[in-house]
């Protein structure tokens, strides 16, 4: 897949002498959804703006559709529809009347069934006479989407777009980005719910402290770094590990009636069947045994750790 | 150009001038029959005629700037200064729509309404006094170009300014004295000759004198330097906006 957005060692330092981004390098694929994972604070918001020419980079380069976003912003603003984290709303106005606003913001002809296409895509079109004022929090949210649809763009970023949001118009949230992406439009989405990320991303990228930690296949990422463990379910206690199976790391729980064992998928051996023979050959018998794998968000967490660290 | 874009800006601005359409024309309109019966009916009647003008025709010019300015400010002031305020700026800041092309559509919305409510107060006054226009066509011109100019300064306050209060304090503490000293209700003739001399420091002083001279065909100042005085003011206003597209004051980190 040819590359969309191509961000090149950018940086960007605030006059207050923070430095929000510390070069980051990038390149978004044509038609995926890029999940950017980051804590608070980490420069998510701030990669995007700049991208997006609200926020003027420090140094760098950054390019949408081939055309760079500061010579030739015309062409790359064009292509690009923005929905911010926080909701900002001329509160007055008719909900369709702010689609058409941005519509024609965007420079596109008045195209009222394009208009009411969107809105009826994002469950607003009973709405579309309405203030947006009148409209709940979820409503409100779901206009700024279809404010950014308005124009068409090819490259969308959805900045925190289920930050405080329920569950089941999160979930409608994802249906859409599926739907937008089966239209070919490619999506950046930044949030801090892993369970985001692990339901519709392509590639995930970490930020942390104004720098891309890494950018992964979801699947591999979580093949890499994604640790399984297994669980012993033991018929009597122990009161102890026994020795021959001091080698595996095991971890007792407290009430000495199960064993954890840690293992990476991506490894050769896995050791599970040298551990079985081990704890049969110790006099132990199983009862149960189960295995895990773990999530998105405790990978997130220890890589984020390890760069603290 | 980005026509689209500087039109859905225009149309935007003009939504919120007809959603408050009674405030926006029913208060100047009072305001203006309020200045007739208090300077024209009671004060004017013991006024004896202006270089032979009569005292209730002679403010007209004047009352229509004072307003004019002041809605100028008021209303682009308000236009960028609102959505700063609520942050729909992003939109306007990420979209493929050039410094000039915002400008064009929030001072063109602010100087048209302004313009428009120039015409009601003409239109008013005709209700109170008679009077003819000696130029009609160049009191057009300056109407246009005092709104114009002056919502340039609206729009430039509002983008300087970080609260409502800074929002209104230059109009309250700076347009309006500049208005009711220069010359709206009076000649500066009648003023002793250190005030006149005073008076011709204040900007606003060349815009009325220039705007009646249009109406009666007299004027304090030579309509040459009122003509003058307006270009160097509108431009020194594009020169401030130009520098703050530039440098992203207060509006881009």
């Amino acid at each position: 897949m040819p590359s969309i957005v191509k961000v090149e060692d950018l940086r960007k330092t605030y006059d207050n002498g923070l430095e929000a981004l510390k070069g980051i390098t990038l390149d978004i694929e044509e038609g995926e959804i890029l999940a950017l994972l980051g804590p608070n604070g980490a420069g998510k918001t701030t990669l995007i703006s700049t991208i997006c020419g609200i926020t003027r980079p420090t140094s760098g380069r950054i390019s949408v559709g081939g055309h760079d976003v500061q010579s030739e912003w015309r062409e790359t603003r064009k292509l690009i529809g923005l929905v911010p984290q926080e909701i900002n709303l001329e509160p007055f106005e008719l909900v369709k009347n702010t689609l058409r606003f941005s519509r024609g913001l965007f420079g596109k002809p008045r195209n009222d069934a394009l208009v009411d296409g969107v809105l009826k895509d994002l469950a607003l079109y009973d709405r579309r006479g309405s203030r947006t004022s009148e409209l709940s929090g979820g409503m409100r949210r779901r206009v700024l989407i279809a404010k950014a649809l308005a124009h068409e763009p090819r490259v969308l970023f959805l900045d925190e777009p289920t930050a405080g949001v329920d569950v089941e118009l999160r979930r409608d949230m994802w249906a859409l980005a599926e739907r937008l992406r089966a239209d070919g439009v490619t999506i950046i989405l930044t949030t801090h719910y892993i369970e985001e990320a692990e339901a519709i991303a392509d590639r995930v990228g970490v930020i942390n402290s104004g720098e891309l930690l890494l950018v992964e296949k979801k699947s591999a990422l979580m093949q890499r770094l994604g640790r399984k463990e297994i669980r012993i379910k033991l018929t009597e206690p122990v009161e102890a590990i026994p020795d021959v199976l001091a080698e595996y790391d095991l971890v007792r729980s407290e009430d000495g009636g199960s064993l954890t064992y840690a293992y990476k998928t991506t490894g050769e051996r896995t050791g599970i069947t040298r551990l079985l023979t081990a704890v049969q050959s110790a006099g132990l018998t199983l009862s149960d045994i189960q295995t895990r794998q773990s999530s998105l968000e405790e990978i997130f967490v220890r890589l984020v750790r390890e760069d603290v660290a | 150009m980005n026509w689209y874009g500087i039109a859905a800006i225009w149309r935007f601005e003009m939504g919120r001038f007809l959603r408050s359409i009674l405030q926006s024309i029913v208060s100047p309109v009072v305001a203006t029959a309020l200045y007739f019966v208090v300077f024209g009916a009671a004060i004017g009647s013991r006024m004896p005629e202006i270089e032979s003008v009569d005292y209730g025709a002679f403010i007209v010019p004047g009352l229509i700037m004072l307003t004019v300015l002041q809605q100028s400010v008021q209303n682009a002031g308000f236009g960028i200064y609102f959505p700063k305020f609520i942050g729909t700026i992003y939109e306007v800041l990420s979209a493929p729509i050039s410094s000039l092309e915002i400008v064009i559509g929030y001072v063109g919305a602010a100087a048209t309404k302004s313009m428009l409510i120039g015409l009601i107060i003409l239109v008013t006054s005709l209700f109170f006094v008679e009077f003819s226009i000696v130029h009609p066509v160049l009191m057009l011109a300056f109407l246009v170009l005092t709104s114009v100019s002056f919502s340039l300064l609206g729009f430039i306050l509002g983008i300087w300014a970080r609260n409502f209060e800074q929002l209104n304090l230059v109009p309250l503490l700076v347009v309006t004295p500049l208005v009711f000293l220069g010359g709206s209700f009076y000649s500066i003739s009648m003023l002793p000759p250190f005030w006149q001399n005073v008076s011709l420091l204040n900007p606003v002083l060349y815009l009325v004198s220039g705007f009646r001279w249009s109406f009666f065909g007299t004027a304090d100042v030579p309509v040459v330097a009122s003509l003058a005085a307006i270009f160097v003011f509108a431009g020194l206003c594009l020169g401030i906006v130009w520098w703050i597209f530039r440098t992203g004051f207060r509006l881009k980190s």
